[in-house]
């Protein structure tokens, strides 16, 4: 059994500087839904002074864990891994109680630990959605043998990409003819420096919603001089599993990433999902203690980068194609949050000829897409989804531009329920890059 | 209570009265019987008119930001979330006020009233989450208190609930009212002791054209300290002086990466507003001061958004403190401007003789200083010590003509050294006070003027 870090508890002064950055605080106004009163609950567990019961998992499973606290906390807090100690702290206790819900331990157990039946879950969507079974289903209302969250959800998603598609991808993409690095290694061999190996992290969702920004994602690389690598055997982050308390499992999956990587042989691997590239650079801590994958993790995680930060760091692209739109951006929590990376992606976006940026009023907000949280707790995540949608009406933009599958798809849930699907777009920052090439 | 309030209104479980046992003050806490979440005044005069017959301590809230342990339920009772009487009613550009709920942030007031180019001068360390109305209640201060006072130095007018529920008002728009007692003051400061604030009317002042940010960094708190009286010698009132020891810097630095020098003693932080060349005139002044009495460096802010940086650091101070041991204990001594270097002085004798670790930052403009001790709440030895400590800093204070809060309030932190400061006859005539408002004792009990004070020690209700 999980215990919280006594010293993390204390370092929190409940000063309440956090109270305003929390999205569920400032829909309820409520101390209970407030980092502050998190902890304190958390500090009444560690003392005695409460159970660990209904109450207490219900307050623990409100919070999004988008750590905008982390931001707001001078004292620094760290407060997305108490939450996660918490929520181990909740499953460890109901499963000696044997009382694991079957929705949860049929994604988090049967789907999410095993990559190739998330491909089935991809063909099996494509199916549906390519044979109109799933226009059928909406209309004689077969949609309702779903959970009203899951039904509701799956309107945002776009048709994907068939199986035949899928098997075409190529696992090694050379570097692109016409990209300056390109020049470079074609320069007398004296000069040539190895084009650098990127290996891409393809992600479970990613792939089977986004399979076709993945591609884009390698083409950019590829057009930035890099060889890019569909690492074989990777994996699911493990992120959802760490925030749902189930730390053994997002651990077991963590380990198969390392080990595949390490097989790729390459010097960076680059992500595009905020969520999931959070999740990987915590490798390191989650393995601190273990002698036997401390430094591997070490390593896996000092060549992980966001695609954002990497575009970066590599010479820049020259966006040829003007995009002419009003573009905004919605920041990922744990981009912004969890990985600092904030400018980067705004820079890219305004890089891009006939973009008129404007920055959304509070960007780096939670959206309420959160992982699974507007499955899990759906009224909350559309208070606060709406109130996020006043603001992108706000800013009169056409694009949205999110980094991060699960607010992608929050956004174009929130642009359908919002009536503006006329006007507003959601697009992935790395499609629209792409666009402009 | 769920009749009056709504079922929604009322909090009962255990989760949720865990919640409401603290405040941001250290180590104290207690749970109340009960929080309830009145939205009208109405609503809340019933609320009070129940308590008060079955004689239910009553203890008012806004943020919890407060850290004197004023809203600590310590009697158990009904805690009152003020939260929802968020609304501002009117800004009133001919009368120069502005009227709101008590439960608006102080940050949204500042942006509401700047947005129709007015100024709300007190500015909490604590602003971007407090409420007004809690700023009122405590007597909020901030940092520009030297050049534009504090909280009370603008309440107009209140609409306040007494505890028989009987709804008053005190005060309005005018500038100019002397019609009987100031039952205004009275209100403001009075932690909740005497009756729940229902509207507050506030006033305001045209927004400062420009302001500017010097910073000045010294050998010797003493140099710091002479600087100060100069400058309010040679007839320039600044906005704000604000000064950090070199425990202090070297935290706030490692937080917020300003580059701020480790070998000194002592900063001084320097905001000028108004018009712009009497600014400009007024810093450089200040700058000549400043070299002339020993300032090792003097470096002036080249754009606002430097300044305000320079500033945000100053406000994160107690807060990046923290960081260093488990528990913060912040205090509030102040002493006349005059005796800051001694005071600082005596802090950093007295932290040494009791063996603690004692920071210490304030407002050197106005002698308010916030001597800040790092300790470990689970260490009870040390807590003796620390206790000790703080008591031989406020009698110090108050031999130096100072008093034992600048602007945090009593509450319960303070209950035992209030007799020293205004002697028995003072607190027999506040206790008379608070029993012609309340005569059944129920509003926010055990703070200010009660009795018996306590130890700074965890107080768990049954």
């Amino acid at each position: 059994m999980s215990s919280f870090d006594m010293n993390e508890l204390l370092n929190c002064m409940h000063c309440g500087f956090c109270l305003p950055s929390c999205p569920t605080f400032q829909q309820t106004g409520l101390e209970t839904y407030s980092p502050r009163g998190r902890i304190a609950l958390m500090k009444g567990v560690a003392e005695g002074t409460l159970p660990v019961d209904a109450e207490f998992e219900q307050n623990m499973y409100a919070c999004l864990g988008c750590r905008a606290c982390e931001t707001a906390c001078p004292a620094g807090v760290q407060y997305g891994a108490l939450i996660e100690d918490a929520r181990e702290l909740i499953e460890d206790r109901k499963k000696a109680r044997k009382r694991t819900s079957f929705a949860r331990s049929a994604t988090l157990k049967h789907l999410f630990m095993h990559p190739q039946r998330i491909r089935w879950g991809g063909h099996v969507l494509w199916a549906m959605q390519a044979s109109g079974l799933q226009k059928f289903a909406e209309q004689t209302g077969l949609m309702k043998v779903l959970p009203r969250e899951m039904a509701q959800m799956q309107a945002a998603v776009d048709t994907v990409a068939s199986p035949a598609k899928r098997k075409r991808r190529q696992e090694v993409v050379g570097p692109d003819s016409t990209s300056r690095r390109r020049k470079e290694l074609d320069a007398p061999a004296a000069n040539r420096k190895p084009a650098m190996r990127v290996g891409t992290f393809t992600g479970c969702i990613m792939d089977v919603m986004f399979y076709d920004t993945n591609q884009a994602t390698a083409r950019l690389l590829a057009k930035a001089g890099c060889t890019v690598v569909f690492a074989r055997h990777q994996v699911c982050c493990g992120a959802l599993h760490a925030h749902s308390g189930e730390k053994a499992d997002a651990m077991e999956l963590a380990k198969q990433n390392i080990v595949a990587f390490e097989q790729a042989d390459v010097e960076l691997i680059v992500n595009n999902a905020g969520g999931c590239g959070a999740a990987l650079k915590e490798y390191a801590h989650w393995f601190k203690d273990d002698p036997d994958w401390a430094d591997r993790s070490r390593q896996f995680v000092s060549k992980m980068r966001d695609i954002s930060e990497l575009l970066a760091e590599l010479p820049p692209l020259s966006f040829t194609k003007p995009v002419e739109a009003r573009v905004t951006y919605q920041d990922s929590c744990h981009l912004a949050h969890g990985q600092g990376v904030r400018n980067q992606p705004r820079e890219l976006i305004r890089s891009i000829p006939g973009v008129d940026y404007v920055e959304l009023q509070n960007a780096d907000s939670c959206c309420g897409s959160a992982g699974i949280y507007n499955i899990t707790n759906y009224d909350m995540s559309m208070r606060i989804l709406d109130e996020k949608m006043q603001q992108v009406a706000n800013t009169k933009a056409n694009l949205v531009v999110t980094t991060n599958p699960g607010c992608l798809l929050q956004m174009k849930k929130g642009i359908l329920d919002a009536g503006l699907s006329e006007r507003v777009q959601a697009v992935h920052i790395v499609d629209l890059l792409n666009q402009a090439l | 209570m769920t009749e009056i309030v709504g079922r929604e209104g009322v909090l009962t479980t255990p989760n949720s009265l865990y919640a409401y046992s603290f405040d941001a003050t250290p180590i104290l806490r207690a749970n109340p019987d009960v929080v309830v979440i009145p939205r009208t005044t109405e609503q809340l005069a019933q609320v009070l008119r129940l308590a008060d017959a079955h004689k239910i301590p009553v203890i008012p809230r806004g943020s919890g930001t407060n850290l004197a342990g004023g809203t600590i339920p310590v009697e158990g009772g009904i805690v009152l979330n003020m939260t929802r009487f968020n609304q501002i009613y009117e800004i009133d550009e001919k009368n120069l006020t502005v009227t709101v709920g008590p439960g608006v942030i102080t940050a949204d007031l500042h942006k509401a009233v700047e947005a129709a180019g007015l100024f709300y001068p007190p500015d909490p360390g604590s602003q971007r989450i407090s409420t007004i109305g809690g700023n009122v209640a405590q007597c909020a201060g901030g940092m520009r208190g030297l050049k534009y006072g504090v909280t009370k130095d603008y309440v107009l007018g209140l609409e306040y609930v007494l505890p028989s529920g009987q709804v008053l008002r005190a005060g309005g728009k005018n500038y100019k009212d002397v019609a009987g007692y100031d039952l205004t003051r009275l209100l403001v400061g009075s932690e909740g002791t005497l009756a729940v604030i229902t509207e507050l009317t506030l006033k305001l002042l045209p927004l400062p054209e420009t302001k500017r940010t010097l910073v000045v960094f010294c050998e010797q708190m003493v140099d710091a300290a002479r600087i100060v009286e100069r400058t309010v010698a040679d007839k320039i009132i600044p906005a704000t002086m604000e000064f950090l020891d070199q425990a202090t810097m070297r935290v706030v630095d490692e937080f917020s990466h300003l580059g701020l020098p480790r070998d000194v003693a002592a900063m001084l932080l320097i905001e000028q507003d108004g018009p712009e060349q009497q600014v400009a005139r007024d810093i450089d002044r200040i700058a000549q001061i400043a070299r002339k009495e020993g300032a090792v460096d003097v470096q002036v802010a080249k754009t606002p958004e430097e300044g305000a940086k320079l500033m945000a650091a100053r406000r994160s101070a107690l807060a990046a403190l923290s960081r260093l041991r488990p528990t913060t204990i912040l205090e509030d001594a102040t002493v006349p401007r005059a005796r800051l270097a001694d005071m600082v002085e005596a802090v950093d004798r007295i932290a040494d003789k009791y063996q603690v670790q004692i920071c210490t930052f304030g407002h050197a403009g106005d002698g308010n200083l916030h001597p800040t001790c790092l300790t470990d709440e689970r260490d009870r030895e040390e807590i003796n010590r620390v206790e000790q400590a703080f008591e031989e800093i406020f009698q110090t204070a108050l031999e130096l003509g100072g008093t034992i809060t600048g602007e945090h309030g009593v509450g319960m932190a303070k209950l035992k050294y209030l007799p020293q400061r205004v002697g028995e006859g003072g607190m027999e005539l506040m206790q008379a006070i608070k029993r012609a408002f309340d005569p059944n004792g129920i509003m926010n009990p055990g703070k200010v003027v009660a009795r018996s004070a306590r130890q700074r020690i965890v107080v768990n209700q049954p």
